[in-house]
């Protein structure tokens, strides 16, 4: 495949069997689990859809011009993205993030030219978001695109990831992705629920070690304005021994070395192929692959037992 | 019929600092009712006035969201494990 530009590139990724940890992956009422393998995008996560569509929806809107300050929340992957997006349109990022988030993810974010703002580890991803809301109420002339807000990030997957399942996977019956800014769920989900009668939208929740929710005030709580129950049917939480037992197994039975949110989702996405099982329901199952691995090695979530494994996460924002 | 429910941090002072305490009732209404009469004031922190979830609150039955069960008249039996977390901002993504 030939693109003028490594932004043209973004999507189309591919759509992969797994013939070894479907639990039914032949016969007359098969349950098959299908990887929608998003590492394959230019910085190796779903996060390009998203970067790419908001930064060119804020283009046609007229609020960027090159050399302004784009400036974002993340713990990760939407700041890699951007920081790609923007070094190649002539924008400069300011990305806040939790101080506690991976190494990797801060090298990568530098090598970009992205500056860093660290918001302090306790607060997590809420205080992240509360601080880029500060800095941009200081700032009024730079652009905050707001990935857990901005309309954009659902329509990417509504108009890119949607359409891609289903041409690859007419006979889809499920699709499972993880839950964070909720923008691959809502947008895929809507364009999937008009598409498909009786197809399943579930969340994958990530749930962290009990410093991450620390002594937060419930009043103080997050959900993404992005967010709208109603395109789900169903929502689990998936805690870091699952997500490292099932990140190991994608691995080992499939060759698929993914991130550990990616353990999340396809725990979640089990538990559905089991119950379809039961019921001898044929099922096909799509969920995403976020992202690959390298870039969480440093948590310890790949080496030693998986008790070591879930010890190591414990305070850290895996997913 | 005992239920384990698991509490966060932030609500531990309703339950003399434990992080998971135990209940019983067949619906989620029910067993809220039960924990209050052991553990007074948890009940209004996770339920509004009008008698919802509190928006910025997540309770699970067995891993699951209840407000895709059933909200407060999720079914319960006997082993089920409830957990309550306050609703956090979405990690790497």
């Amino acid at each position: 495949m030939r693109f003028d530009s490594l932004l043209d590139s973004v999507g189309r990724t591919p759509l992969v069997g797994l013939p070894r940890l479907s639990p039914a992956p032949t016969g007359d009422r098969p349950v098959r689990l299908w990887a929608k393998l998003e590492q394959d995008n230019p910085t190796g996560s779903v996060k390009d859809r998203a970067a790419l569509y908001m930064v060119a929806q804020a283009e046609k809107e007229g609020l960027l011009r090159p050399g302004v300050t784009v400036l974002e929340p993340t713990s990760g992957n939407t700041g890699i993205s951007l920081a790609m997006v923007c070094k190649l349109r002539g924008y400069r990022l300011v990305c806040v993030m939790p101080e506690n988030t991976s190494t990797e993810r801060r090298q990568l974010l530098t090598m970009y030219g992205a500056e860093i703002v660290a918001s302090p580890a306790a607060g997590g991803s809420n205080q992240a978001v509360a601080v880029a809301k500060e800095l941009a109420a200081q700032n009024p002339d730079w652009v905050m695109l707001y990935q857990y807000g901005n309309p954009a990030n659902a329509l990417a997957h509504y108009e890119t990831t949607g359409p891609e399942i289903l041409e690859d996977l007419p006979s889809i019956t499920h699709f499972v992705a993880g839950l964070g800014t909720t923008g691959t769920l809502m947008g895929t989900g809507r364009y999937l629920r008009e598409n498909v009668p009786g197809v399943r939208v579930i969340a994958a929740e990530p749930r962290y070690g009990e410093l991450v929710y620390g002594l937060r005030n419930i009043d103080e709580g997050f959900v993404p304005e992005l967010y709208d129950g109603s395109v789900l049917t169903s929502r689990f939480s998936v805690g870091p021994r699952e997500a490292v037992r099932r990140t190991r197994q994608l691995v080992e039975e499939e060759g698929i070395f993914a991130g550990i949110s990616t353990g999340a989702i396809l725990h979640a996405a089990l538990g559905e192929a089991m119950k379809c099982v039961k019921n001898g329901e044929p099922a096909d199952i799509a969920f995403v692959v976020c992202d690959a691995g390298w870039k969480y090695l440093s948590t310890g979530a790949y080496a030693g037992t998986i008790e070591e494994a879930e010890a190591a996460l414990e305070g850290q924002l895996w997913a | 019929m005992a239920i384990e429910v698991r509490i966060p941090t932030i609500l531990r002072s309703y339950t003399g600092g434990e992080k998971v305490v135990e209940g019983q009732g067949g619906t989620l209404s029910a067993l809220l009712d039960d924990l209050e009469s052991r553990h007074g004031g948890l009940k209004e922190r996770l339920i509004t006035p009008d008698g919802g979830l509190h928006r910025f609150v997540n309770v699970y039955v067995n891993d699951e969201d209840v407000r895709f069960l059933g909200s407060l008249e999720t079914r319960l039996s006997d082993g089920d494990s409830v957990t309550v977390l306050p609703a956090v901002a979405g990690g790497a993504r």
